[in-house]
Order: C-alpha cells, then structure tokens, then sequence
C-alpha cells in the first residue's frame, strides 16, 4: 500500500521536475533562435554606410544615419523631460508622502501609468500635441517617450530612497541639517546608483519603443535634426522598412533592429553591472 | 565689550538661517509634492483626453460599438467587436502558454540548477524580458510565421482540424500568420517578465520552511506545491497580472504577424486583428473625423481593459493578503 504510494509521489515528483527542465529549455529555445536569426540576418548589412548615409528611396543604396541621430535626439529629449518628474515625484513619495492617503493614490495611479500600453500614450500625444500643433514633430515623440519615463523612474526613486536607512536622515538632521539638505546631501547621495540604475533602465525601455512615435514623430525620409519637424527614427524606420516589398529596406530594417538590439541589451547589463558593485 | 556684541549677532543670523530653511524645506516638499500630482492628473488627462476624442464615435454608435463587429471605413460603419475579441483571446491563450512555461522556469531556477547555471540562466530570461517588442515582430513575420505555415500548421489542421467540437479552431489556410501565431509570439515575450517575477519571490521564501517540509519527506514537487506556492501567491499572481497586462497592451509583436484583417471568426488560423494592431496600422493613415474618433474610441476601450485587469489585480492581492494566517 504505502509502497505504491511512495511511487506515485515519486513518479509525480519526476514527471514534474522533468516538465521544469523542459520548459526552461523551451523558454531559452526562443532567445538562441531570435538572436541567431537577428546576427545572421543583421551583420552582414550592418555596414559603415549604415552610419554614414540617410534612409534611400527602394532600389537605392543608403543607411540609417537620420534615423539614429532622430532616435538619439527624441530618447535623450525624453528622458530629460522624464527624470527630473520623476525623481520629484519618487522623491515626495518616498520622503513626505510616506504612508499618507494622497502618496497611496499616487502610488495607484503610477502603477496606471506604468500599465498604460504605449501605443494609448500616442494616442494622448496626438491629440494633444499634434492635433493642437497642426504637424507630427520630433518633440511630440520625446513627449510620449517622457511619459513612458516617467512612472518608471517613480517607481524605483522611491524604492531606491527608501532603502537609505532611516539613522543616515536623523543623524544629518542631528547635526542641524533641513530637510531639503538632508534629502539633496545625504539621501540623494547614498541612494545615487539605485536611481541611476532605473534610469538606464527607463531609458533602455524607451529606445526599442515604437507604438507611441507611430504617430507623433512619424518619420522623415531625409537628414534633419529639427524637433519641430517629422522626425525619423530607428523603430519606425525599421517597422516601415520590414513590411515593405523591397530586399534592399528589409536588410536595412535587419541591420537596424540589430543595432537597436545590441544597445538596449548593453544598457540592460551595464545597469546591472552597476547595481552588483552597489552590493 | 566685543564678546557681548558677538553674543548679540550671532542669534540673528541663525535665527535668519533657521527661516531661510524653513522657507527652502516648504519649498522643496511643495515642489516634490507638486510633481507627485502631476503624474495623478497626467493618468486623469490621458482618461479625458480619450474620452473627448472617442466622443464622436461612441454617441454616433452607442452601446453598438461594442456589439458590432462591422468596420468599414468607407460606409463609416464601426464596431469594435472584432477587435476587442482579438484582444482577449490572443492575450488568453498567450497566458495559457506562458504561465506553465514560467513556472516551470521558476521552480527549474530557485530548486533544480546546479549552482553555476542558476545565474546565466535567470540572466539569459532577463534578457529575453528587454528585447524590444518590435523584433519579436521582424522574428515573427520573417522566421517563425514561414516555418509554422510549412510545418506545423498543415500537421496541425490535418490532426487537431478533425476533432469534434474544436476541430474548427485549427481550420484555415496555411499562412503562417494569424491569431494563434500572434498568441504564441505574445506568449514568447510574457514568459520572460512572469518567469523573473516568480523566481524572484520564490527566493524569498525562508528555507527553514522548506527544509522542514524536505524533512518531512516531501519531493521536491510537493514543498513546491504545497510550501513555496502558498507562501508566494501574492507575488505570483502580481507576475501574472504584470504579464496579462503586458500582452493586452503589446503592438508590434502583434501588429507584424496578426494579419490585420476586422473579421469575427472561430479559426485560429485566420488573420485576425487586436485593438492595438489596428491603431498601429491605422492611425496615421485615417481620414476623416469619424474613422479617427472610432480609433481613439478603440484606445479608450484598451484603457479600461486594463485598468480592469489591475484594478482586479489589486482586489485579489488584497483579498489574499487578509486571508493570511487563515487555517484554510
């Protein structure tokens, strides 16, 4: 009797930690395939010209230089715009807020935001900035890309502040310091690669964003640096170029997203770098 | 004499220190507080802002917008059905897929690698979590959706297509691309973000409990079952809902492989679309007042979806937060 159910259980234990295994190696699976189909279908179109030249008209040789130095301006624009409300923000709710019925409301309604599917933050930046503008533009993206920051940075600035322990802020404010120095000298300080950690996070997220610049930068075909104009960027570019008839726009789209790849996978582990010295 | 004085200045400045502080102190914590409600009231004009442009179309529909599964923008006729079906079912089956496969990575993680491969390995599903979801797309549309319209699909509609009752989910053309397609594409990019959530918490687990579960006699199935799984359940149904939200909300993963096509249909196989999906595709290229209002009304319907999902998020990991401690 108990002998068949000791197999049982063991069978179970067996079957199941079998199913574990392979999942993982289900899960791993996909990552070797789509990396390896990125390498192959990206290195070999991944040129210097890819650096040196504009998005070409189909049949023509180009690269994908407007597009990256649009992708650089448009990330670089919102994270700027996104950090410094974001810190703030995180800053309240870590430091003032704390366990107040407003900071609990606001830590719901950031956790919206978080949820929020970027393609809806398009839509809100078209209404609001490119309808009212009249013309897609280069800032309505780095708006839209802001607002994809933003909760990010929330969310870890307070995470990060609040592991600075409590006897670091009552010995400054000890010595005479006010609060505000207390939060800028101490806090800040200590807690400074935490935030940095989230912001390159944030701004690893943003670079591979596509749904919200579909329609508020748009793309431009030429060289221009105008934020005030249709912006061309690497994932629209690429969006644009893989669903298009023409080999020629496929491989740049390949080398592209490559290229968009490899960056957000070095932010990812520079991040982490950064948060093990930390430890 | 010159002490005395001394005595007499020094009081006044700090005493101007101490206001200038208080003054800076209220200042900073109004400005904190200041961008703090800023985000609450950017939520509330992302809700407004959809609502005032979804106007036009819902009081031209009503309560039909959401029943109809017509969308035709040269009658100007819409209906979100279709897409609004697309959505949930792709985003269900996506789930069905990635929360075994995540939990079998969890558990394979935290109770089953060898030490060396415990680090590579979470690294390697982190990664997979940071890839943009626009190269799932390219990967779908250009390697898998190939792949699976020659092989899988034909084995699959000559097999599963013949079954009674579900025999008409995998009935269409081999084309590669389509609902299911999509769902598994949607799958492959959740299990990474569920995964790393899991393991996450179910490191945290003490491991005297565990132990003395091992002591017991337990496999190591059943201190998973019955030890770890009970004492996590909040985090993993937070990773769940993390990930259901994900896939509601992804577009270009979807948008490349789903087809775009507005139709209702029982076929997996058949081209499909998601609310996301169609405001990828056809936002920038809508004309006229009516078609533009429909979309944003489809963008106000994926906000309350999943505003739902979190709001129901929160409500069960309340509710099984107050149960702990409960003999059960």
């Amino acid at each position: 009797m108990n002998a068949r159910l000791y197999a049982r259980r063991r069978l179970i234990n067996a079957f199941n930690l079998t199913a574990a295994v392979l999942t993982t190696a289900f899960g791993l699976f996909w990552l070797g395939w789509l990396l390896w189909t990125l390498l192959a279908n990206g290195l070999p179109w991944l040129t210097t010209t890819v650096f040196t030249e504009s998005t070409p008209p189909p049949g023509a040789t180009g690269g994908l230089a407007n597009a990256i130095v649009g992708s650089l301006m448009m990330v670089g624009a919102g994270v700027l715009i996104g950090t410094p409300i974001g810190v703030l923000a995180g800053t309240y709710l870590a430091e003032f807020g704390q366990e107040s019925r407003l900071a609990a409301v606001i830590r719901f309604v950031n956790d919206i935001l978080l949820s929020v599917p970027s393609i809806i933050i398009g839509v809100f930046i078209y209404e609001v900035v490119v309808v009212s503008s009249g013309h897609f533009s280069g800032w309505a993206g780095a708006l839209a890309l802001s607002l994809i920051v933003v909760p990010i940075v929330v969310r870890t600035t307070e995470n990060m502040l609040r592991l600075v322990p409590v006897s670091l802020r009552e010995a400054a404010a000890a010595l005479g310091a006010p609060m505000w120095k207390v939060v800028l000298a101490v806090v800040y300080r200590s807690a400074r690669v935490g935030v940095l950690t989230g912001i390159l996070l944030a701004i690893a997220r943003i670079s591979g964003e596509t749904a919200p610049l579909l329609f508020t930068a748009l793309n431009n075909q030429f060289w221009s640096t105008s934020m005030d104009k249709p912006l061309a960027n690497l994932p629209v570019v690429i969006f644009q170029f893989a669903m298009s008839p023409y080999e020629d726009w496929q491989r740049l789209a390949w080398a592209g997203a490559l290229l968009i790849t490899v960056s957000v996978l070095t932010l990812n582990i520079v991040a982490r770098l950064l948060s093990r010295s930390r430890q | 004499m010159e002490t005395h004085l001394q005595q007499l200045t020094v009081p006044a400045a700090i005493a101007r220190q101490l206001r200038w502080n208080a003054v800076a102190d209220l200042l900073f914590r109004r400005l904190t507080l200041l961008f703090a409600i800023f985000v609450a009231v950017l939520v509330f004009a992302i809700l407004v802002a959809l609502l005032v442009g979804a106007w036009p179309a819902l009081s031209r529909f009503g309560p039909g917008f959401i029943t109809s599964a017509q969308w035709n923008p040269v009658t100007e006729e819409f209906g979100a059905l279709a897409t609004i079906f697309g959505t949930l079912l792709t985003s269900t089956i996506a789930m069905l897929i990635a929360v075994p496969v995540s939990f079998g990575i969890a558990l394979f993680i935290t109770e089953l690698a060898p030490a060396w491969l415990k680090r590579p390995v979470g690294i390697a599903i982190e990664l997979l979590a940071a890839v943009p979801s626009i190269i799932y797309g390219m990967w779908g549309l250009f390697v898998f959706a190939p792949w699976f319209g020659d092989e899988i699909q034909p084995f699959l509609t000559s097999t599963l297509g013949n079954w009674p009752l579900i025999g008409a989910l995998f009935q269409g053309p081999p084309m590669g691309i389509g609902l299911f397609t999509a769902s598994l594409v949607l799958a492959i990019m959740v299990i990474p973000f569920i995964a790393a959530v899991m393991r996450d918490v179910f490191e945290l687990v003490p491991p005297v409990l565990k132990e003395s579960a091992y002591g017991l006699g337990c496999t190591t199935w059943e201190v998973t079952w019955n030890v770890v799984l009970p004492y996590t359940k909040v985090g993993v149904v937070g990773g769940i809902m993390l990930g259901l939200g994900r896939a509601l909300g992804e577009t270009m993963a979807v948008t490349f492989v789903i087809g775009n096509a507005h139709v209702l249909g029982l076929s997996l196989f058949m081209p499909g679309n998601t609310i996301s999906s169609a405001l990828a595709n056809e936002f920038a290229e809508a004309h006229g007042e009516l078609y533009v209002s429909a979309l944003i009304a489809l963008g106000l319907l994926l906000f309350l979806i999943t505003f739902i999902v979190l709001a129901l998020a929160r409500l069960l990991l309340l509710r099984l937060s107050r149960q702990e401690g409960r003999t059960t």
